[in-house]
């Protein structure tokens, strides 16, 4: 792929932009103008007309206030009234991605199609490969039955002229446990039941018609109204996020108004030392494998839909965990807030008490930009933990199994297996290592290909953070087993 | 023969906005422009905050010495093309 967002991924930075500079001017006074200025009336149409592309867009502009468009009652409802009832809200909206029914293009059902390439040969090797007898041969070119079509492919595989060609459904071949189908409509919905949260579906819908309850205005509102201590914590795959040093970007932080900022690799370093101690048992016990844990698409996947992987993911906690916890400890009244590429992190926060607000990288430069702040500019301050080179190395595939293996040592014998991404292939083959064994004791399951670094929040390329996070991590220090932290 | 110059404003509001994406100019430009260009990243050219302009038109490239606003790839890319061309 060339450029990993697509327009409807930057419309969606635009609008949170929007929304934070209407918060910081006004108070949404004006936010109905969002859709207006996004959209004007001599500029480029996306759908059908401009006026189309303006209610979706603020669909999209409810979503970014945090409400969700499927709990729309009255269309009149004004997004200043949306922004006030936000501004009202005192916890974190429930996480939830969901589909925009007027965005979704409802693209046809996923199918096969002859097209006119085929030569209407003699062998016809699709009709005899076809196990439903969908196809026939119509005024001398094969066709398909979609009533009888069961999208096997085998056509596709067979003809010597490549004359059949698939029409995906983007979100659907996005979501690697089905979450998303249509309904009778032919509109995508999707299941909360079985949604994990990934974030891939919103990512590669080309309308934009997914999106996701955002909580920045939450988060700005506890900074900007309250006076209570604000604490940013930064996920590992910060680095290369905000051009300018780390130090710079704490400074932003707390020009913005976060009281504190502190380093989600501090708590990795902690999951590094546990699943370390936890793996060596384990293995001690004569256990086949372990997997990691940190990654909550990953692991809500583990619990819904491949149960019997369950008794071999590792049940040390996360980065976010250990570092919410430091942060309570020593500031039980605090508002922590997570930064990081997540989606499913907001999933996770749900139940961990300790973090009230999760937001994404993208989120937090929509804040910094609305505020005029220019990261490079700011003053250098540090954190006020630091963390070490395992933990700073979190968010690159291969980052958290090579951290969890340099403190093992050579008490058990580690053989890791990076699990790049949870494609369909990819669940399978955990499946497999469920219910038949593998090669490997250690397997690292990232939800996202690359890694973190390549979640579904980012604002910077992934080659180039990957890089960033590197350098990072090799100017740490090393830690050991017996590394004190925080 | 001397190389497009491509100046890609990395500062926090064109970076957020885009300009991030156009990078991908370093790893996979087209083949035709990509041993023709030289990129460069800019520090914020203060024309995010020019309030003159109605809005924030950013991201900002330089092509040579021809603006983009509200750059994209695409956008860099065809006006690589256009230059050279000439
Ligand atoms: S950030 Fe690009 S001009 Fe200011």
């Amino acid at each position: 792929m060339l450029i990993p967002k697509n327009n409807a991924n930057l419309m969606r930075t635009k609008i949170l932009i929007k929304l934070a500079q209407s918060y910081l001017e006004d108070k949404f006074a004006e936010a109905d103008r969002i859709p207006l200025e996004l959209r004007p009336k001599d500029g480029e149409v996306s759908r059908c007309c401009v006026y189309k592309d303006r209610a979706v867009l603020k669909y999209r502009c409810m979503a970014g206030l945090g409400h969700c468009p499927e709990e729309e009652t009255d269309e009149l409802t004004t997004l200043k009234e949306y922004g006030e009832q936000a501004l009202e809200r005192t916890h974190a909206p429930k996480n939830k991605l969901s589909v925009i029914d007027i965005a979704c293009s409802a693209c046809v059902k996923s199918q096969y199609v002859i097209t006119n390439v085929c030569r209407g040969c003699f062998a016809q090797p699709c009709r005899l490969n076809c196990p439903k007898e969908a196809i026939s041969i119509v005024n001398g070119r094969a066709h398909i039955d979609p009533d009888k079509c069961v999208n096997c492919g085998k056509c596709f595989e067979v003809c010597p002229y490549h004359s059949v060609v698939k029409i995906p459904v983007p979100c659907e071949e996005a979501c690697p446990v089905g979450a998303i189908t249509k309904d009778e409509k032919g509109k995508e919905h999707i299941d909360v039941e079985k949604c994990i949260s990934c974030g891939r579906c919103l990512a590669s819908c080309p309308f934009g018609a997914i999106v996701e309850r955002s909580q920045m205005i939450d988060v700005m509102r506890e900074v900007k109204e309250t006076d209570k201590k604000v604490i940013a914590m930064l996920a590992p795959a910060i680095s290369g996020q905000f051009p300018g040093s780390l130090q710079n970007l704490v400074g932003a932080l707390k020009k913005f108004g976060f009281s504190d900022v502190i380093e989600v690799a501090v708590g990795a370093d902690i999951t590094t030392q546990k699943e370390a101690a936890e793996f060596i048992e384990r293995m001690e016990e004569g256990k086949p494998f372990m997997t990691t844990s940190c990654c909550p698409a990953y692991f809500r996947a583990a619990q819904v839909h491949i149960p019997e992987l369950k008794p071999y993911v590792s049940s040390t906690k996360t980065p976010m965990y250990y570092t919410a916890e430091l942060v309570k400890q020593e500031h039980p009244d605090c508002i922590s807030v997570f930064v990081g590429p997540c989606l499913a992190k907001r999933a996770e926060a749900e139940w961990d008490k300790n973090v009230d607000y999760v937001l994404t990288f993208e989120e937090l430069g929509a804040m910094l930009v609305a505020s005029g702040i220019n990261v490079d500019e700011c003053e250098e301050e540090s954190f006020s933990k630091v963390s070490h080179v395992q933990g700073r190395q979190f968010p690159v595939t291969g980052g958290v199994a090579g951290a969890v293996a340099s403190l093992v040592g050579d008490k058990v014998e580690i053989r890791t297996e990076k699990i790049d991404g949870l494609t369909k292939e990819n669940i399978k083959l955990l499946k497999r290592y469920a219910t038949k064994g593998g090669e490997n004791n250690m397997l690292e399951v990232m939800c996202c290909e690359g890694g973190c670094v390549s979640g579904p929040g980012c604002i910077a390329l992934s080659k180039k953070a990957a890089r960033a996070v590197d350098a990072y991590a090799q100017s740490g220090e090393q830690l050991t087993p017996e590394s004190k932290i925080g | 023969m001397k190389k497009i110059k491509v100046r890609i404003c990395v500062g926090t509001s064109c970076f957020v906005m885009g300009s991030a994406q156009i990078q991908s100019l370093e790893f996979n430009a087209p083949s035709d422009i990509a041993d023709e260009i030289e990129i460069v990243e800019e520090r914020c050219m203060n024309l995010c905050k020019d309030i003159t302009r109605k809005r924030n038109r950013g991201p900002f490239v330089y092509v040579d010495d021809e603006l983009i606003e509200e750059a994209t790839y695409e956008k860099v890319v065809a006006k690589i093309r256009e230059k050279l061309q000439k």
